[in-house]
């Protein structure tokens, strides 16, 4: 059985890898190859990826090397979104656990929940400047939004006769929470982990894009400035492909510790 | 009969649930029934007559609306160590492996590693599921399932073991096994059980004692004691006269 999903497995990722050469293709024709766009509207790949070799050494023209710029967004976005993990997911715990923490945090919850992170970056420019902590602090709350909501429903969707279950055996509360309704809320909390991986890297971006010296967003908003087109591409590749190393790196850990799947 | 001392005791018990839709709905009507120790007792009756609702208050669950539920002379009420209960759907911790799930109840309870791991080894051996301890209960089959929820609770060595038609979601064939596994592992671990069912034929053939219920609000109807020796056979002519004449008591006008 387990050499028959490999197979399917390889099959879908030759599917994968053909999509991928397809769009770069396309990508290709219309530009070198039939010359619908001139470079400096649509750089071809090929300069793209000239562009993303040379940017790993070069500082021109936004002041860092392509791993610098990787580097410090890096650093923004897992900072803000692990003390976000850490603060989130408890309180969505708490909060679904116990209706006194839910009824005392929910009305600032609610409102919070509906601004969009970005919207909080002028608001933490003004009280700790530009730099590493305004920024981290946009992604925090960014991400912990959707920690906080999914970490809450897990909790709350823990199955009645699974308390019980745990009761019949002298279960205290405390053991009923942590050995009953957390590892059963531990597929959603992953869940909230994954959506707000998503949210703390596109926050952040978007983030730099507005208070940055340094960072991805900061170098693709530089290279707009001047028309530099291929370095905007490289930037976004870069972003891509980051964001999807991270994911999986997070599925990684969610195959390590969510076990034995639905029943 | 009479000089095993009572475990379980129901003394007028009633038992209501606002419900928006219906209003008072009262599911049992001053309920008395006296459960023996280390007697295999079957409450036997019709659909929805509130079976589970009796097993519930046992558990401590519930808690009856008026009369008392008492265990070992005490009031029941709340859900303790000493009433182990198989559920119909099994409920298994699907996170935990087949080991995870029947030692969980000593761990909860502060056993050592060691000792738990032993104990819950015995039981899953007493059940046949060597060689499937380090499974999670998705990879199982719906018969392993319910073996390994008769383990986990008897591996908490409660005094009374509630099975709530544990073996209703089985197949017929899987049915008959699991019927002859829990009478096998009840004369290995004397101790007592109220096993609810809606199948006659399953009725007699595990109980030392039947207790056939009426429609809501339930009551007890009719009393039975079985006296066949184990293992039982369904084709035997007194299996089936008790099987008739305990058809002829229930109500079938649900």
């Amino acid at each position: 059985m387990q050499k028959k999903q490999k197979i399917r497995l390889d099959r879908y990722l030759f599917i994968s890898v053909l999509s991928v050469c397809v769009g770069i293709f396309i990508w290709w024709l219309v530009t070198d190859g039939l010359g619908i766009f001139r470079s400096n509207v649509l750089p071809s790949p090929i300069k793209v990826f000239k562009t993303f070799l040379r940017k790993w050494v070069e500082t021109k023209p936004d002041g860092a090397t392509l791993f610098q710029h990787v580097f410090a967004s890096l650093q923004v976005a897992l900072g803000g979104y692990l003390i976000g993990a850490a603060i989130g997911i408890p309180l969505g715990i708490f909060m679904a656990w116990n209706d006194k923490i839910d009824m005392f945090v929910r009305p600032v919850f609610d409102l919070v929940r509906t601004i969009p992170g970005v919207a909080w970056t002028s608001v933490m420019v003004t009280l700790v400047g530009i730099g590493y902590m305004s920024k981290a602090l946009v992604i925090f709350i960014a991400a912990m939004v959707a920690m906080v909501i999914n970490s809450y429903s897990g909790i709350k969707q823990t199955k009645t006769v699974h308390l019980w279950v745990g009761q019949t055996f002298g279960a205290s509360n405390w053991d009923l929470l942590t050995k009953v309704a957390i590892p059963s809320a531990l597929p959603m909390i992953f869940t909230g982990l994954d959506v707000a991986l998503g949210s703390a890297w596109t926050t952040l971006v978007a983030a730099e894009l507005l208070a940055s010296t340094k960072g991805l967003g900061f170098m693709i908003q530089q290279a707009r400035g001047i028309f530099r087109l291929d370095i905007v591409i490289v930037g976004m590749v870069v972003i891509a492909i980051t964001g999807a190393i991270l994911s999986s790196i997070l599925r990684f850990f969610q195959r390590k510790f969510v076990k034995g799947g639905r029943m | 009969m009479s000089s095993r001392e009572a475990l379980i005791e129901f003394r007028h018990v009633d038992k209501s649930f606002n419900k928006p839709e219906h209003g008072e709905y009262q599911v049992v009507g001053d309920l008395n029934i006296t459960v023996r120790e280390n007697e295999f007792l079957v409450l036997f009756g019709p659909g929805q007559c509130g079976k589970s609702t009796i097993l519930n208050m046992v558990a401590g669950f519930e808690m009856p609306t008026a009369g008392e539920v008492l265990c070992q002379g005490k009031p029941v009420l709340a859900p303790g160590p000493e009433r182990g209960m198989v559920f119909q759907n099994t409920a298994l911790f699907p996170w935990l492996t087949v080991m995870g799930n029947v030692e969980y109840g000593p761990k909860v309870q502060g056993v050592k590693k060691e000792e738990r791991r032993k104990r819950a080894q015995r039981y899953i051996d007493l059940v046949g599921l060597q060689g499937f301890e380090n499974s999670y209960p998705v990879k199982l089959s719906g018969g392993m399932q319910q073996r390994v929820g008769i383990a986990r609770a008897y591996c908490n060595e409660p005094l009374v073991m509630l099975l709530d038609e544990p073996f209703g979601h089985l197949d017929a064939q899987t049915r008959y096994m699991m019927q002859d596994e829990l009478t096998r592992i009840w004369q290995a671990e004397k101790r007592t059980v109220i096993f609810v069912t809606n199948n006659i034929e399953e009725a007699v053939y595990l109980a030392d004692r039947i207790l056939v219920l009426r429609n809501c609000p339930t009551g007890v109807k009719a009393e039975y004691d079985i006296d066949l020796p184990r293992p039982r056979n369904y084709t035997d002519p007194e299996f089936l006269r008790l099987r008739r004449e305990i058809d002829r008591v229930v109500d079938h006008t649900l």
